[in-house]
């Protein structure tokens, strides 16, 4: 296990650096990010070169992706062009979004889950097919159009909800745009759980703990869920760091300030710094969630044994 | 039993928590207790200093914080003295400059004639980065601590001298009779000593001498500014204070203004406008803004630069259908152009519609009778170049060349050409990249003629991205400024203005215009000549 756990952690090394300098460099192709400071007017030359050797710009590219990874081991991640430090930004940015998909994965699970265990145990019967319809219509319509349904139903109309969440992003107001941002995810989850019940409410050691006389509950908690939850717990893992990075619709919706809301600025001022600062952030807890997940995968089955 | 007893506690513990906390908030308050009022912002490009402020969000706050020598009425534009008392010259090029002596910044320092000079010649020098440094550029000595190239060999204007607490001289490098009039913009506020002892302080709080101070600022969510009693300025806040709130997207302030959570929405977003009539009935504002928005054409290419492109430029613009575009896809937010100014300077303040005459008017025969006299389009296709990350440029730029391709029977005769982001499309404008037409667009420093001729169109003028050159244009704006009378320097400019109806180096498209919507917990609400909210004006009923 520990043995494991040392060369899946030696084999982030090079996908880490992989990421990191492929999105170093999209993000230096684009252009000159200067060019937009000033607006629809040119930036006086002086003031320009000024700026370039301020950001590092002037430099080759290979050496500015050199000085800013030698930075970032210090913890230093630069410079946004409003002049705040980039680490400044996720400070502000990344508990907003890390309760955001805590909001959201909590729905997977309690939602989906129980969906799919009773969606799996009733199959073919109309609690199946209802739900079965249900997720599909939730995967066909996209999320900025169940956001924006949610947000004028529940916010203009009804006002049940603020239809923009303050700048605090309490856990109250995350409530619908976690919902929001899960939809697609939890449908996808109810279907895997109930294929996977489905599948397992047949195999032998079922009918063994039943024949057993154990308790309805126990059979379907402990002994068909836990072996039915393998391929769920590998989809809500990878989930975790897509539902991070991939906010930027629900964010922009709700007026969250957070990861999604950061790239997005990010990329339109074309700033290398935030960008990379951000996507590089990202990329270490995708790493982390897949290794939980593929660690997770012997507590929930023994059988699995890791060398 | 008990793991599945633990499950379901958990279960339950999460469905309680989320009906007990969650799907509330519904209270529907607005801005807020006390007269305050919460309005829409965007979240500043660049760090809050006067002189490194150059768009909207952050002149929005310089705005309520700051107040310099000169204000632009909030109505007609015209500048008026604020903390100037007066500012003579008897030759337009050297100017004595007295202020009021009872103005403090909101920290209690006094304002004096230093507060002024030290403030410029920060924002002047090379080494501050500040990216309104040009404003400077007409104070002797400027070049001494701006050049071009290389290193500054001078740490202070030559041109500015204190003569005592409440008087200063500037030397200007050439005679520019309107040099009064530019002093309203925000690089040229006075600035209090800490901002130079303390600046990071200074930066995360900014303090000015405006009707506001600024009470929080959580860069990129908020500020709430709050009315400030010592203010010694006549424009004194008629309200409690103002919250602004960050938005990532103005639809959503759109619909938060319509839930009743928000008090004013400065920038109605496009997709709305069809709705906001219903939405908001008479408290929706749409008033000319100092803005226009033009084709630009790359001189630096040999096809352009030719007797008969002159024709094909002038066929392009009698081409486009202004009328039918700006009342279908702009549903009347923008104003045909006919001049290359706004509609905002006034008469009196060189606006003259009509002077583009007959070669900025829709007329399908003589525009394609012109194009192919002047030996058609140069390449055979004319490529409008523009970013599509931000406003609705695809949509006019669609409009605009469906209206050339008609006008032609030629639907390959104008494309659109999309670059993905404004950073890029700048770079590839100011670099001298494209080869075709571009979209561009000017946005006033100040209320004056000047202001839309010179920095655009004038030799080597830092905005001229097309590299435009006329000795005919150049003379004549030197000519309108070293008049000393208004008058007269105006119509010398509407002369050099003519020139360009003659040589069409930019087609004016037209004039955009500013749009609001408030409340009905607010009135009073109206927008300046620079699309920006009259914050201080608005009352809370």
């Amino acid at each position: 296990m520990g043995r494991y756990v040392i060369r899946r952690l030696l084999q982030m090394i090079p996908v880490f650096f992989g990421t990191t300098l492929l999105i170093f460099l999209m993000v230096n192709v684009m252009g000159d990010p200067i060019a937009g400071l000033c607006g629809d007017r040119q930036c006086d030359p002086a003031t320009a070169a000024q700026l370039r050797t301020e950001f590092g710009l002037d430099k080759p590219v290979w050496q500015q992706y050199l000085t800013y990874m030698g930075n970032i081991f210090t913890g230093d991640f630069g410079t946004a062009f409003n002049g705040q430090k980039v680490t400044e930004l996720m400070a502000t940015a990344f508990p907003i979004t890390i309760r955001l998909t805590v909001v959201a994965i909590v729905f997977e699970i309690v939602i989906g889950i129980s969906l799919g265990v009773v969606t799996g145990l009733r199959r073919g019967r109309p609690v199946d097919t209802v739900v079965l319809i249900l997720t599909l219509v939730v995967i066909a319509v996209p999320t900025f159009v169940t956001g924006l349904l949610l947000q004028l139903l529940l916010g203009v109309e009804w006002g049940i909800i603020k239809p923009s969440v303050s700048s605090e992003a309490p856990v109250d107001e995350l409530i619908v745009p976690g919902l929001v941002l899960a939809s697609v995810s939890l449908a996808y989850v109810t279907r895997l759980t109930r294929t996977s019940i489905a599948e397992n409410a047949r195999a032998d050691y079922v009918r063994t703990a039943v024949a057993k006389g154990l308790p309805r509950r126990r059979v379907v908690v402990r002994h068909l869920l836990r072996n039915s939850l393998i391929p769920v717990v590998t989809f809500i893992g990878t989930d975790v760091g897509a539902l991070m990075g991939g906010a930027i619709v629900t964010e922009r919706i709700f007026n969250i300030h957070g990861v999604g809301y950061q790239l997005y600025q990010g990329i339109l001022r074309q700033n290398s710094q935030t960008v990379v600062g951000f996507v590089t952030v990202l990329v270490l807890v995708f790493l982390a969630a897949n290794l939980i997940v593929d660690l997770l995968y012997a507590v929930l089955d023994p059988r699995i044994r890791y060398a | 039993m008990r793991g599945a007893t633990q499950a379901r506690w958990a279960a339950c513990a999460v469905a309680v928590a989320l009906t007990a906390t969650g799907c509330g908030g519904g209270d529907s308050g607005g801005g807020g207790a006390g007269g305050i009022v919460s309005s829409s912002w965007g979240d500043p490009q660049n760090p809050l200093e006067p002189a490194n402020t150059n768009e909207v969000q952050g002149g929005k706050v310089l705005d309520m914080v700051f107040r310099g020598l000169v204000r632009y009425d909030p109505k007609t534009g015209e500048a008026q003295n604020e903390i100037a008392e007066k500012i003579d010259s008897k030759d337009s090029q050297n100017f004595t400059v007295t202020i009021k002596d009872n103005w403090t910044f909101s920290n209690g320092e006094k304002i004096t004639s230093k507060s002024f000079v030290d403030a410029w010649n920060y924002g002047a020098a090379l080494k501050n980065n500040q990216k309104n440094a040009y404003f400077f550029q007409y104070i002797d000595g400027y070049d001494a601590v701006h050049p071009e190239s290389g290193s500054a060999t001078a740490d202070t204007l030559s041109g500015l001298k204190v003569v005592n607490d409440t008087t200063f001289t500037v030397k200007l490098s050439q005679k520019f009779s309107l040099w009064p009039d530019t002093l309203g913009y925000a690089a040229f506020v006075p600035l209090p000593k800490v901002f130079y002892t303390d600046h990071d302080a200074w930066l995360s709080k900014p303090i000015g001498n405006g009707p506001y101070t600024i009470d929080q600022y959580a860069k990129g969510s908020s500020m709430n500014l709050r009315k400030w009693d010592g203010y010694p300025g006549a424009d004194k806040a008629q309200n409690g204070g103002i919250d602004l709130k960050v938005y990532t997207d103005n639809n959503t302030a759109y619909t938060d203004l319509t839930a009743g959570n928000l008090d004013l929405v400065d920038d109605v977003p496009a997709s709305q406008l069809k709705n906001v009539k219903a939405d908001l009935g008479d408290r929706y504002i749409n008033t000319p803004a100092g803005i226009i928005q033009t084709l630009a054409f790359p001189f630096y290419e040999k096809a352009w630069d030719t007797p008969g492109a002159v024709k094909v430029r002038q066929g392009l613009s009698m081409a486009i259908n202004r009328e039918q575009i700006t009342n279908q896809i702009f549903q009347k937010t923008r104003t045909p152009a006919s001049d290359w100014t706004s509609p905002v300077l006034g008469a009196e303040g060189g606006f003259k519609k009509g002077l583009c005459g007959s070669a900025c008017e829709y007329d399908k025969a003589e525009a394609k009778k012109l194009i192919q006299e002047g030996g058609g389009i140069p390449g055979g296709q004319l490529k409008i170049s523009y970013n599509a990350d931000t406003g609705s440029h695809k949509e006019w730029v669609d409009a605009v060349c469906n209206s050339i391709n008609n006008v032609m029977g030629n639907n390959k005769a104008c494309v659109g050409g999309p670059v993905g982001t404004f950073a890029d499309f700048r770079s590839q404008v100011s670099t001298q990249k494209l080869t075709g037409a571009w979209r561009a667009g000017w946005q006033m420093d100040y209320p004056l003629i000047q202001n839309f001729l010179q920095p655009l169109y004038y030799t080597n003028a830092p905005s001229n991205d097309g590299k435009w050159s006329d000795t005919k244009f150049d003379d004549l704006v030197d000519k309108a400024n070293a008049e000393s009378d208004k008058a007269t320097a105006v119509s010398t400019f509407q002369d050099a203005e003519k020139v360009l109806v003659e040589q069409m180096p930019v087609i004016p498209l037209w004039y955009q215009n500013g749009s609001a919507g408030y409340s009905d917990r607010v009135e009073n609400v109206s927008l300046n000549p620079f699309s920006v909210p009259v914050y201080d004006q608005i009352k809370v009923k």
